[in-house]
């Protein structure tokens, strides 16, 4: 196990950061801490590089490979760690930022000058910024900061490396571009490594596993594809990807407290114009069409319970249906997910019948 | 944590007509109000400095140097400056270091304190140490009896300089290091940098220019002050007397041409201490790495 945090919990003047959090990095993986800001992500990423400390006396430990590093001062953690606004130091050069690290070792340890130099071309060019050295951080840019801050964290050899929203001070593009080199740069270092987001496309797309928190606690484990199609709890539903929230229940569900259901607006089938409503079978008024690429969306309210939810259809189909404002349509809802007091089920409706239904999750891969 | 700053340098703002243009007639009158006020008050004086100081001739200015009171006066107040400014260099720096880097209890206590001196009149402060340290105070008659004099002598005009000018560096270091938080000094103990190496190689250079710049106006305060000086030394010629004190000692006596000459070197020293400011302060906006 790369990383293996026990039991942090962490409290900031009464409100609680992390509440009993336990968490497993497998070595060489890429994992990403998903949540909302205040979720306590980042709290944990630090009380993992030793620059904040859980509750005394709870019963936190933190282990890099097997070594319990609780007790280890951040300086001795081997951790690479690469901020949020870079840090980098503004009166010192590229060369001097990423040589920082080398420099500051203590006798025997500290690396020659000539080993220092060739280190940090070598770094260089591994961040694709050879030639820069003599820059000072105010003369890069945003894009080109963040690949020395990593150059920088890598100069100490880590053996972790945590990124606390590495893409986030970014534009749009940059990030996207810096998305994609970091994945095959991580593959390529094997370097266990934990990057904290907000950004659940940044997440889906770059980790090998998602760790989705939520008021200080962890809501979900799992594959990004696993935590998409499988979400555990309503926070995990709602946080990833487009979901239809409807109180009003349906007929031949389990009714377990509560009758608030989550569908996906591409899980919502559009049957036809005018299906007989049976049981599984939902009337609902378009209010809104439109598409973009390769699907259409479709605004409804149900006829029922006024409540409004949207779909997912394929331009082609669409197209076949011919919808328009004001009609009247027969929706099938295929998964709907319902989390009463704690408990899951999933239903699968095929042909206006219930041909599944689930009551927990199948663990992690079982069904990708 | 602090927002994020822009880490481009601005750029200057392209030429346009100001949208708040007043009438031309305005415009002249508010320019020339502000030339008249400073003539009148800033430049008129200064100039009347020098002219006062040079009016029987440049050897009879030279001369106002030969007299050992007013080379004594200017020992004093280097020696003060060189006690003075060290010392609230070293307290500035922890007293800014503490507020912004740490959490404690009394720490808006701390600061308020730290603006004591400039809310104080400085005959108040001066009077405030004859109470502790004066021959009937606290402690002058202990400290007396051990032979120590710090009421008119040297420690009783060091103590007041220190009093009114520690606030300089410590105000001037607490913004510009809030600003800055706690990323970078994070940034070195995560490289494995230790506190001491941090604060040389990571904290100070971070504020350069700004511990300079108040560095520059202790000084000026430290040589340029007088009412809590005045206060605490007696202003006994040739011993305790600095150079504000002998100008005004100078001037009582009728030796007009001593006092401006005097003065006048005081009055350079304003000068380079602004010269210096300016400098400085183009120096910490174009300095590379000022712009993040």
């Amino acid at each position: 196990m790369g990383i293996q945090a026990l039991h942090l919990t962490k409290t900031f003047g009464g409100l609680k950061a992390l509440d009993d959090v336990s968490l497993e990095v497998p070595d060489g993986k890429l994992v990403s801490l998903l949540g909302p800001s205040g979720s306590g992500k980042t709290t944990l990423l630090r009380i993992l590089a030793g620059l904040e400390f859980c509750d005394h006396g709870t019963p936190a430990k933190i282990l890099f490979h097997g070594k319990d590093v609780s007790g280890v001062p951040a300086g001795k953690r081997k951790v690479g760690f690469v901020f949020q606004h870079y840090a980098l130091f503004r009166h010192m050069t590229v060369f001097g930022n990423i040589a920082f690290g080398m420099k500051v070792r203590r006798g025997g340890l500290r690396p020659s000058k000539d080993r220092i130099k060739n280190r940090v071309g070598e770094l260089l060019e591994l961040v694709r910024m050879s030639g820069l050295e003599r820059r000072y951080p105010s003369e890069l840019s945003g894009g080109q900061r963040q690949r020395v801050a990593l150059a920088r964290a890598l100069a100490v050899d880590p053996e972790v490396l945590l990124l606390d929203e590495p893409f986030g001070a970014l534009d749009a593009k940059v990030r996207k571009g810096l998305r994609r080199w970091l994945r095959t740069f991580q593959e390529r270092l094997g370097l266990t490594t934990i990057f904290v987001t907000h950004d659940q496309e940044e997440a889906l797309e770059l980790a090998d596993e998602v760790v989705v928190m939520n008021n200080a606690r962890i809501e979900q484990v799992g594959d990004p594809q696993y935590v998409y199609d499988r979400p555990a709890t309503p926070f995990v539903i709602e946080f990833l990807g487009n979901v239809n929230k409807l109180v009003a229940g349906l007929s031949g569900l389990p009714k377990e407290g509560g009758n608030v259901l989550y569908v996906r607006p591409h899980d919502v089938d559009i049957v036809g114009p005018d299906e007989a409503a049976g049981e599984y079978v939902i009337k609902a008024r378009v209010q809104h069409v439109f598409s973009a690429g390769n699907y259409g969306r479709i605004q409804l309210e149900r006829l029922s319970s006024r409540e409004p939810f949207e779909a997912e259809i394929s331009r082609e189909r669409l197209r076949q249906l011919e919808i328009k404002y004001g009609d009247v349509l027969s929706v099938v809802f295929r998964h709907v997910r319902l989390f009463p007091r704690g408990k899951f089920f999933e239903t699968d409706v095929r042909d206006g019948k219930l041909v599944g239904l689930r009551d927990s999750l199948p663990t992690n891969g079982e069904d990708g | 944590m602090a927002t994020t700053v822009t880490r481009f340098r601005e750029t200057p703002l392209p030429r346009t007509r100001s949208a708040i243009s007043e009438s031309a007639g305005m415009r002249r009158a508010v320019i020339g109000l502000t030339v008249v006020f400073l003539f009148l008050f800033l430049f008129f004086p200064l100039i009347a400095i020098f002219f006062e100081a040079l009016r029987d001739g440049l050897g009879a200015y030279l001369d106002s140097f030969r007299d050992p009171y007013a080379l004594a006066a200017v020992r004093l107040t280097l020696i003060v400056a060189a006690i003075c400014v060290p010392v609230n260099t070293i307290f500035g720096v922890a007293a800014a270091w503490a507020i912004a880097k740490f959490e404690f209890r009394g720490k808006s206590l701390l600061t308020t304190l730290i603006d004591l001196p400039f809310a104080v009149s400085p005959v108040i402060a001066g009077l405030l140490f004859i109470l502790v340290f004066g021959s009937h105070g606290w402690l002058g008659p202990w400290l007396e009896a051990r032979g120590l004099q710090v009421i008119f002598a040297l420690p009783g005009i060091v103590l007041a300089t220190l009093f009114i000018t520690f606030p300089f560096v410590a105000r001037e270091l607490i913004p510009i290091m809030q600003a800055r938080g706690k990323e970078d000094e994070h940034a070195a103990l995560t490289l494995g940098a230790g506190g001491w190496r941090t604060f040389w190689q990571v904290t100070l250079p971070n504020v350069k220019w700004g511990l300079f710049y108040g560095v520059v106006l202790c000084n000026a305060r430290a040589m340029g002050e007088f009412g809590a000086v005045a206060v605490v030394s007696g202003n006994i010629k040739g011993l305790t007397s600095t150079m504000p004190l002998y100008v005004e000692t100078l001037y009582l006596e009728y030796a007009t041409v001593p006092a401006f000459a005097l003065s006048s070197v005081l009055a350079l020293l304003a000068l380079i201490t602004l010269l210096l400011k300016n400098l400085i302060e183009s120096r910490w906006r174009s300095a590379p790495g000022r712009g993040n």
